[in-house]
């Protein structure tokens, strides 16, 4: 990223995203697809947690049409931009179809362009690279490269809908009524950084993971450096960014379990692994003696999700909120027990998760698990 | 040949307070002080004093104080008086310079350009108090990935780690040998590792029988002179420390005087009694990089692969690809030290002019080794001159895994920083093998005061720690966006990563 765009994404050159936040997810756990009216209506009773300065919503299950393809939603800045991503995208891939975003006029703050590509991976690939790494570089690519273009989302059947604005002007704009999905991540943002940029809103994508996050990682640096000597580039230099490729790394390319992934970027403290039986001590210590500049540390809440799976962490000393609750098929993430309530009065169970303990909820429906395993097989 | 020398000191004494008691007499090993029967007055000799302030401590009335000769040269920034008196000293001997302790000029220090940072309003600072802060650090290779299963919430791990040190506190005693120091000094710092949950560092001296029991807190070294290196020895200590140089003398040997060489050190150290014990320069089987992996290995294979290996070098310009190249060769732990660096004895030219700052080899090292991908392969430990919790906390920021002490660790056993260790006539019985000034160290006093200096330092660090918002030391590690450089040049802030301050 050139010197002008690193202006344009972090105009005050700031170490990581000072933001304060209203996080929201809800999933059924049958692969059941439902409307945005209950995840927005939830966002929008949590109005103050954000400034106006960024919402947005990651949808799982909204392209059955196209699952088969990934899809690029991108963001321009420039036709510029869009002619040089264009010419990375066919580079790489087939593109079966591509149009326009659909959007209609909303209280939203300097929309750009934004278009959303349907593509296959070539069958032949550089370096033996899988389609996964084809669309990791392909999205590296258009982010460092083209300078006015930015990837919101390039997983398989789900999309991310972002921007500058309140959550549910944001979903206004981008007609989310018009969608179904199985599973909503939601994010409404307070920033003290980077106003006006839309690729700077959560939810925040690589492939098919997504992350939104409330916090601020005082961990950052190093958990980038960290990252960077697995490959990552953080480019936009937020906090959020490294949560979303720590995913990648530890679940998608070390193919560790999400329970031992909680005990890395939330660590349990040195005395409760001394005080375990022997061998789960040995175990806990090598996981954070080897992963310790992956400790997300300072305060966080976080959901993170990807096809099948939706995960819900706060820091070990949990210094962000997050409150879950299940009625019926439904898992309901949130920072605000108000929230929750109000799009289901009646829950079966409401529980405070504490500090460092994820609350994973999977699909056990058919067709989904088929999806999360055709991509695990590639 | 009549010196020119004027004496650098000048000892004042306050009649109506002295009551000829002649401690100063006793406590004085340079002989500068004594007491005149026939005219019952004490007299002393300002040309020997050094300024240990061992006599102004233990004066019972405080009738002594020492006060620098201003000296009878003219100003001049030039030709400073030190200049000229090194100068005249040496026309007077022919010989190299001597001094001890490390580098004592200003312009080689980067801890105080450099800010930490803390949370304010938008994340919360932690209470150190009230809430847990850890500091343990783990030294040694780590993988690059774990393998495991996942069996109804079982975890089976399927890698294996390498062997592993457990420090409670980023903080260990630097290598200082059997020898230059004597043996209260050396079981002062054993016992106070031990309680204190760290290491120490043996030196290159051997390590006496009678402190193998500390060995499971001991990091054994081998350096160019074999000294006292044997089997029993190498599996004495938890880890093994190969040393290649050392900051304050890069690129030379050291020498132990042989009247230094007394019945318990010439047994330690498997020499013959009143020899002089020299190490040479270079270690003479490692004359490359694969020698030095024959060494690793050949020290692995003899500890049955139980034990961490260190490698320690002085910083130096090539640092960074030198430390790439160690790792590789298979060393757990990266030792570095750097220009300040201290030492009982070395030439004072090199000490003052040899090897680069200890700030920007941490940067540099932990830098290179993240670009090639194998920082976590090896740990690395930042020696030269840290003089505060700060200067530690700030070498961990930069990169480091835990830092080596050793002049304050001598500090808090009494030194006063003379820069005389090589006289061996230690007034404070640090520096010294000599038996009757050796006992003024009493390790049972040692070894609290070196505990309470690692607890104060400790306690320091998690306060500041907890400022920035962070409760474990990995959070701190290599975080360079917690500090802020002030006064330095784009350059200097590039080598160290660091943002400018305001920036």
């Amino acid at each position: 990223m050139n010197e002008l765009d690193r202006k344009l994404v972090n105009p005050f050159n700031n170490d990581k995203d000072f933001a304060g936040c209203a996080i929201f997810g809800m999933m059924d756990l049958e692969g059941k697809r439902f409307g945005s009216k209950d995840p927005v209506k939830a966002m929008a009773n949590m109005h103050d947690r954000s400034n106006g300065l960024g919402g947005g919503f990651a949808v799982y299950g909204i392209y059955p049409a196209f699952k088969d393809y990934y899809a690029f939603h991108v963001m321009y800045l420039s036709r510029d931009a869009k002619d040089k991503t264009d010419r990375i995208l066919a580079s790489c891939f087939n593109i079966i179809y591509d149009e326009e975003m659909q959007t209609k006029p909303a209280n939203v703050i300097d929309p750009p362009l934004m278009w959303r590509y349907f593509v296959q991976a070539k069958k032949r690939r550089p370096e033996n690279l899988t389609e996964d790494e084809c669309v990791i570089q392909a999205v590296m690519r258009i982010n460092t490269e083209t300078g006015k273009a930015f990837v919101f989302s390039s997983g398989k059947d789900m999309g991310v809908f972002k921007g500058v604005g309140f959550p549910e002007d944001i979903a206004d704009y981008f007609c989310l009524e018009d969608y179904q999905g199985y599973l909503w991540s939601c994010h409404g943002r307070f920033p003290t950084n980077t106003p006006g940029w839309w690729g700077g809103a959560h939810p925040f994508n690589v492939l098919d993971w997504t992350v939104v996050h409330n916090g601020e990682l005082s961990s950052y640096g190093i958990n980038r450096r960290y990252l960077e000597m697995y490959g990552y580039k953080c480019t936009l230099q937020t906090d959020t960014e490294v949560l979303a490729y720590a995913f990648d790394l530890l679940m998608r390319r070390q193919r560790l379990p999400i329970e031992v992934v909680a005990q890395i970027l939330a660590a349990p403290f040195w005395s409760d692994i001394d005080s375990s039986d022997p061998k789960r001590s040995y175990t806990l210590r090598a996981i954070r003696q080897t992963y310790g500049s992956l400790l997300m540390n300072g305060p966080f809440s976080v959901v993170v999700a990807h096809h099948g799976e939706m995960i819900g962490l706060t820091d070990r000393i949990k210094l962000r909120p997050m409150i879950a609750g299940t009625r019926g098929d439904l898992l309901y993430l949130s920072s605000e027990e108000a929230a929750m309530r109000l799009v289901s009065p009646k829950l079966d169970r409401l529980w405070t998760p504490r500090g460092g303990e994820p609350v994973i909820g999977r699909v056990g429906g058919k067709k989904l698990v088929e999806v999360a395993a055709k991509m695990e097989a590639q | 040949m009549k010196s020119y020398l004027p004496s650098e000191f000048i000892v004042e004494r306050d009649e109506d307070k002295c009551i000829r008691c002649k401690v100063c007499v006793n406590q004085c090993t340079y002989e500068t002080h004594s007491y005149d029967e026939q005219d019952d007055v004490m007299r002393s000799k300002d040309e020997n004093c050094v300024n240990c302030q061992r006599c102004v401590t233990m004066c019972p009335t405080h009738a002594l104080s020492i006060k620098k000769n201003p000296g009878p040269f003219r100003d001049n920034a030039n030709w400073t008086s030190e200049i000229i008196k090194d100068i005249k000293k040496q026309a007077e001997t022919g010989g190299v310079l001597l001094t001890g302790m490390g580098a004592d000029k200003p312009y080689l220090t980067y801890w105080e350009r450099l800010l930490v940072n803390a949370s304010q309003v938008t994340n919360p600072s932690i209470d150190p108090l009230r809430e847990p802060m850890e500091i343990r650090t783990y030294l040694g290779a780590k993988p690059d990935a774990l393998e495991m299963d996942l069996e109804d919430g079982d975890i089976e791990l399927k890698t294996k780690l390498a062997p592993q040190l457990t420090l409670e506190t980023p903080i260990m005693f630097s290598a200082m040998s059997y020898g230059a120091i004597s043996l209260n000094v050396h079981e002062s710092l054993a016992r106070a590792a031990t309680k204190a949950g760290t290491y120490f560092n043996t030196g290159e001296g051997g390590l006496d029988s009678r402190l193998y029991k500390y060995g499971e807190h001991a990091i054994v070294q081998v350096a160019s002179g074999r000294f006292g290196v044997h089997s029993n020895y190498l599996n004495a200590g938890a880890a093994i420390e190969i040393k290649i140089g050392q900051g304050a003398k890069p690129g030379i040997g050291g020498h132990l005087p042989g009247e230094k060489v007394t019945d318990d050190i010439a047994r330690t150290r498997m020499i013959p009694i009143g020899t002089d014990a020299l190490s040479p320069a270079p270690q003479h089987d490692i004359y490359s990089i694969e020698d030095l992996r024959q060494l690793i290995y050949a020290l692995k294979e003899a500890t049955d692969y139980t034990k961490p290996v260190s490698v320690k070098i002085a910083a130096v310009h090539n640092s960074a690809a030198i430390a790439s190249g160690m790792v590789r060769a298979g060393a757990d732990i990266i030792a570095l030290d750097g220009v300040r660096g201290s030492t009982g004895a070395a030439p004072k030219v090199i000490r003052d002019n040899v090897g680069i700052p200890i700030e920007l080899a941490i940067a540099s090292v932990d830098q290179r080794l993240r670009d090639e991908g194998i920082r976590n392969k090896a740990s690395i430990v930042a020696a030269g001159g840290f003089r505060s919790s700060g200067d530690v906390l700030k070498a961990i920021a930069l990169g480091a895994d835990a830092v080596y002490i050793a002049t304050a660790a001598l500090v808090a056993l009494g030194c006063t920083v003379c820069q005389k260790c090589y006289t061996g006539k230690c007034p404070w019985g640090i520096a010294t093998s000599d038996p009757w000034i050796s006992k003024r160290i009493n390790p049972d006093i040692g070894a609290e005061r070196l505990v309470n200096l690692l607890r104060g330092w400790s306690m320091e660090i998690k306060d500041m720690m907890g400022g920035m918002g962070v409760n474990a030391i990995e959070s701190l590690r290599g975080n360079r966006l917690h500090l802020r450089g002030v006064n330095m040049t784009d350059t200097e802030l590039k080598i160290l990563g660091v943002k400018m301050a305001g920036e």
